[in-house]
């Protein structure tokens, strides 16, 4: 019997025995990415849930981090997002769409050079805040900016 | 099997500018299709970009994601020529792996 | 009067048409906010995955004749050339002793050289919103758009068969009829018209037609789907509450003459994205 395997089912909640296997070189970081993915936070049905769930609690508003999207989104199937974070040692940044039923969209951890910058395509539902969350030095800010989506006239 | 994405990787400077085009229909769950059934949720929960073999971002990414979705992400110390490679898995444990060059 | 809910969007976008002047005068036009924002979208858009799909298909041997696009079909440039292809079609192709649009004369060389079914292709020749794909004659037009990426329309006029095609699509394009009496001009045949945050181009000035046939094929951001003109003229007759134009029919090409024909001499800037 494969020994991992059975450790790894064992184990499915322990992320220690995951990082243990990764670190021994028995698992591949891409193979576990699946099993990372933050269920709770990205389910959550609320802002508040969803900071909870990337352990931002309660983020400080900051002028460092800069949200750039449109005023107006043409199509809410499609809104271009831009989060640029000057905060020094910014290591993950997150963003959110507060009105939607999932309001975390994604976040970023960035590692080996990686500027703490990202743009991202995101669906959204209404007219809604958009948040960007940066964690630097293991504290939590944000900045947010408003979209309004419209219901279009014809699409030509 | 998933549709190829296009990576772009462009040195300005001293910053790798990278863009990746994934396709995949990115479907949340709570759509509804012609005959009145739910499309069940399909997307990329997971991302990763290497260059010249080191980690550069590790993203998680939920249903709120446009379909076909587009990531721009930037970073310093690549040189021109160095492999970038960027993974997706989704909630259905599909996966896909393309790379492309610094150029 | 409630015009957002869905069900009442295609009333409503005749009844807001009236409704448009007043409006304009109290919100300020966000076009311009639009216009950037797709300029934007189009620098990574998703029509490139629907291109490469096209690419492998124009190449590969298929149907019952086991021959390649690549190897048998003239889209007027050669046989196999794709590039500067698109902008200068509609043109006359004597071997079909028609003038046809780029998606006719592919489906043309699909029947002719490939040995399919025009019914097949027919039957569903576009993509719909629950598709994963996009049909493959919306790949393989996508593909031969891409060739014609930053040239200038050039279709030829002075051939007196597409002259032709070209003044029968103008006087179809103000030949009124359906339920609600609208031609093409109703929307599009003068300037500043608009439907809600949409400005309508007018397709009889050169600056509005370009408008009419830049960006399709087109990646679609409601449904995120890949659509073609052919498709953009069989919305508009929906809309107009016209019958449905016959698929890849010389009515369809003779609008898209008349069109395209007073876009000569504008950019193309290759598959693009529209709402």
């Amino acid at each position: 019997m494969n020994t991992t395997r059975r450790t790894v089912l064992k184990g499915a909640t322990a992320s220690g025995v995951l990082a243990g296997l990764i670190a021994a070189g028995a698992l591949r970081p891409t193979q576990v990415l699946a099993a990372d993915w933050n269920k709770t936070a990205f389910e959550a049905k609320d802002t508040a849930g969803a900071l909870k769930g990337i352990g931002a609690g309660a983020p400080a508003e900051s002028k460092d981090l800069m949200l750039k999207v449109p005023d107006i989104a043409e199509n809410g199937a499609v809104v271009p997002v831009d989060v640029v974070s000057s905060i020094p040692n910014t290591s993950s940044i997150a963003i959110l769409v507060e009105k939607n039923p999932q309001p975390l969209s994604a976040q970023f951890d960035f590692a080996n050079g990686a500027v703490a910058e990202v743009s991202a395509r995101l669906k959204m539902g209404q007219t809604s805040l958009v948040k960007a969350v940066a964690k630097a030095d293991g504290k939590f800010y944000t900045a947010q900016k408003e979209v309004k989506v419209t219901v279009g006239g014809c699409g030509g | 099997m998933a549709d190829p994405m296009k990576i772009r990787a462009q040195l300005k400077g001293d910053v790798t500018e990278i863009r990746v085009l994934m396709g995949h229909a990115m479907e949340t769950g709570q759509r509804k299709d012609a005959a009145g059934a739910t499309v069940p949720a399909h997307f990329i929960q997971s991302m990763t970009v290497d260059v010249g073999g080191k980690r550069v971002v590790d993203g998680q990414i939920g249903t709120s994601v446009s379909r076909n979705p587009v990531f721009g992400f930037k970073m310093k110390g690549a040189k021109v020529g160095d492999k970038v490679v960027v993974s997706w898995v989704d909630n259905k444990g599909d996966k896909r792996s393309d790379e492309a060059a610094v150029a | 009067m409630n015009i957002a809910s869905s069900g009442l969007r295609l009333l409503s976008c005749t009844a807001a048409l009236a409704l448009s002047l007043s409006v304009a005068a109290q919100t300020k036009d966000p076009n311009a906010e639009f216009e950037k924002f797709r300029a934007e979208m189009e620098e990574s858009n998703p029509a490139e995955l629907f291109e490469v799909k096209g690419e492998e298909l124009w190449k590969a041997r298929r149907g019952p004749k086991n021959v390649s696009l690549a190897e048998s079909c003239d889209l007027g440039q050669g046989v196999g050339k794709v590039e500067a292809a698109y902008v200068k079609m509609p043109r006359y192709f004597a071997d079909a002793d028609a003038v046809m649009d780029a998606e006719r004369r592919i489906v043309w060389c699909m029947v002719e050289k490939q040995g399919f079914k025009f019914d097949d292709i027919a039957k569903k020749p576009f993509q719909g919103g629950n598709d994963n794909n996009a049909p493959e004659i919306t790949n393989l037009v996508t593909y031969v758009a891409s060739g014609s990426r930053n040239m200038k329309f050039d279709i030829p006029l002075g051939d007196p068969k597409v002259r032709d095609a070209f003044e029968t699509g103008k006087a179809m394009a103000a030949y009124r009829a359906g339920p609600y009496d609208f031609s093409c001009n109703t929307c599009h045949g003068v300037d500043g018209k608009r439907i809600r945050m949409q400005n309508l181009p007018n397709l009889a000035t050169p600056e509005g037609a370009i408008k009419g046939v830049q960006g399709w094929p087109g990646y679609r951001m409601t449904g995120g789907v890949m659509l073609t003109s052919q498709w953009r003229m069989n919305d508009c007759f929906r809309q107009q509450r016209f019958p449905e134009p016959k698929y890849a029919s010389q009515t369809i090409t003779n609008l898209l003459t008349y069109m395209s024909g007073n876009s000569n001499g504008q950019m193309y800037k290759g598959p693009g994205i529209k709402r």
